[in-house]
């Protein structure tokens, strides 16, 4: 199992659901709330340990620390239950929450004990080390766009990884193969439809047919997953237009 | 999973926003110009083989009003088939619900950009054709409400096309019954919307009076006579040559009081031919100096032979004087 994404499972079982885990995370049942709190950790676990590493000047392991401890106090303490649509976006909530917590350990002198509640979850704190040593940020951001910034990096790659997964669970792998070779492109020098025709052995409007299908998909698995960590629906209206830079109903 | 670098983030937001075509004859080469409501794409119609400029809303989850407005935008310019107005050929909706038309790819310039290296006389001749193309609209119950320099292109071939048409309002009752009901029944609902009281539509540079005070219901072919006139002021604005009359038939065009404009943008139009012809313009009432001096513009190779002729006499009487 991938350890980068095994995190409660949330992921793991993308769900297209109109139904917001910030709502849910409100909810007296235990259960409910936990899978609630799954969706919200799989979706800030990584901009937050960034963050932290970053903007607090965290080390390695005292970010790891500070994620993990953040996260379990959360869950504990239930702190998303207070969150009021109306005063904030919710990733501006949850980065004041972060920020309150960090300033306290510190001011506590604290050293946190690793993992606690969240030791079964397998945060991929390498790969985000791995990251941050690889692209350093960049430094004219404030912490607040820094922030925002890794969130949108984050969900656009676990929208990838879950369109992945929709396509191989649908038997059409090949929409995400062409998806990855044309818009997931790391080379420069733009591919185009007649080469993939060549290359996939299919016609070139098929290629245009599969593609414009796979943007379709991916274009509602990126909303589905926005409106699961949106309380209201102009919350979502809101982080939409940020995510994507456009309006939606 | 794989890293995603600001590049690829900026692709996949671009990607996701993509219209689209895969179930037309269109393929979408590059973006043209983006605006609040459309996008204008350069496209390939794959049937015939040839170039069309495509708009398309700018997002599927807009809400009615905006897909109406853009359906009514093809409605109007499609019926208004004249050589100053961009033809539409194709309208429809896309599998992801954008509403999109295609039209034809207009080469060339816009205006702003057209009469930075044109004379005076070229740039009346080309407002002249914009008068004209909107006259034509006004007689179809058609009021632009957004005309202005980036509104107007001038083709290759120096012909002049309006654009931009997501604004316009009918007007008009009674001119051609069977357009007007083609389009206004269809769309009564949302023009009525588009339209309400106190809503500002249009350019401040180039919006009469009554529409910057949103005053919707005032609105008629003398909002856009204004702004006719607003275009003409940007267009005589560094022309030394512009004479009185010139800046007469501007201000006449821009008065504040409706009343006090032209009545008609074909009454403006005509105005203009008189002032490329040398010929009083009914803005302005010449004094006798102004008169004759237009009589000698306007006569210069006449009054160059009788002077021509004096001359001759004058010199053949000295020269014969005993």
């Amino acid at each position: 199992m991938d350890p980068d994404t095994d995190i409660g499972g949330a992921l793991h079982r993308f769900p297209i659901t109109n139904h917001s885990a910030i709502i849910a995370a409100r909810s007296d049942d235990q259960l409910v709330r936990r899978r609630a709190f799954d969706t919200i950790l799989s979706s800030y676990w990584k901009p937050a340990y960034k963050y932290i590493r970053l903007k607090w000047q965290a080390g390695n392991e005292d970010a790891k620390d500070l994620t993990q401890g953040f996260f379990t106090n959360a869950f504990e303490k239930n702190y998303f239950a207070g969150y009021d649509a109306r005063k904030a976006s919710f990733q501006t909530f949850l980065r004041t929450c972060l920020d309150g917590f960090v300033a306290n350990e510190r001011k506590a002198g604290r050293r946190l004990k690793r993992g606690g509640d969240l030791d079964h979850y397998q945060l991929d704190f390498t790969t985000a080390e791995n990251e941050l040593a690889a692209h350093a940020a960049a430094s004219t951001l404030s912490a607040e766009d820094y922030f925002h910034r890794e969130w949108v990096r984050w969900m656009f790659t676990l929208a990838v990884e879950a369109f992945r997964r929709h396509c191989d669970d649908a038997g059409r792998g090949i929409h995400f193969q062409l998806f990855e070779r044309y818009d997931l492109n790391d080379d420069d020098k733009q591919v185009s439809y007649a080469s993939l025709a060549k290359e996939f052995g299919l016609e070139p409007a098929t290629v245009n047919n599969y593609l414009a299908a796979a943007r379709r998909d991916f274009r509602q698995i990126v909303l589905e997953k926005l409106r699961e960590i949106t309380a209201t629906d102009e919350e979502f209206r809101t982080e939409a237009r940020s995510l994507l830079g456009v309006d939606v109903k | 999973m794989r890293w995603l670098s600001d590049d690829k983030l900026n692709r996949l937001r671009a990607v996701v926003n993509d219209p689209d075509f895969s179930s037309t004859k269109y393929t979408i080469v590059k973006e043209l110009a983006r605006g609040g409501m459309g996008t204008v794409y350069l496209a390939e119609d794959r049937e015939l083989d040839r170039r069309v400029a495509v708009k398309v809303l700018n997002t599927p989850d807009v809400n009615d009003d905006l897909k109406n407005r853009m359906a009514r935008e093809a409605q109007i310019i499609a019926r208004l088939e004249h050589p100053g107005i961009v033809p539409v050929h194709d309208a429809g909706t896309l599998p992801d619900g954008r509403v999109f038309y295609a039209m034809k790819l207009v080469v060339g310039s816009r205006l702003d950009e057209y009469a930075a290296g044109a004379s005076l006389r070229d740039r009346l001749r080309k407002f002249q054709a914009v008068c004209d193309a909107v006259a034509f609209a006004h007689a179809h119950g058609v009021i632009h409400r957004d005309l202005k320099p980036q509104n107007i292109m001038i083709g290759s071939f120096g012909e002049v096309l309006v654009l931009d048409w997501g604004v316009a309002k009918i007007v008009q009752p009674q001119i051609d019954a069977d357009f007007r009901r083609s389009i206004c029944e269809n769309l009564r609902q949302s023009a009525a919307e588009q339209t309400m009281e106190g809503t500002v539509i249009g350019t401040r540079h180039y919006m009469s009076p009554e529409q910057a005070r949103g005053e919707i219901d005032q609105l008629d072919e003398r909002s856009d006579i204004y702004a006719l006139g607003a275009v003409l002021y940007f267009l005589l604005t560094d022309q030394a040559k512009a004479g009185k009359a010139a800046k007469a038939v501007c201000s006449k065009a821009m008065a504040d009081a409706k009343e006090n404009r032209y009545s008609s943008a074909s009454e403006l139009s005509a105005d203009i031919g008189r002032l490329l012809d040398a010929e009083p313009v009914s803005a302005y009432r010449e004094n006798v100096f102004e008169k004759a001096s237009r009589w000698v513009s306007k006569n210069r190779f006449l009054v160059l032979l009788v002077l021509a002729y004096l001359l001759m006499r004058i010199f053949f009487i000295f020269t014969t004087r005993p």
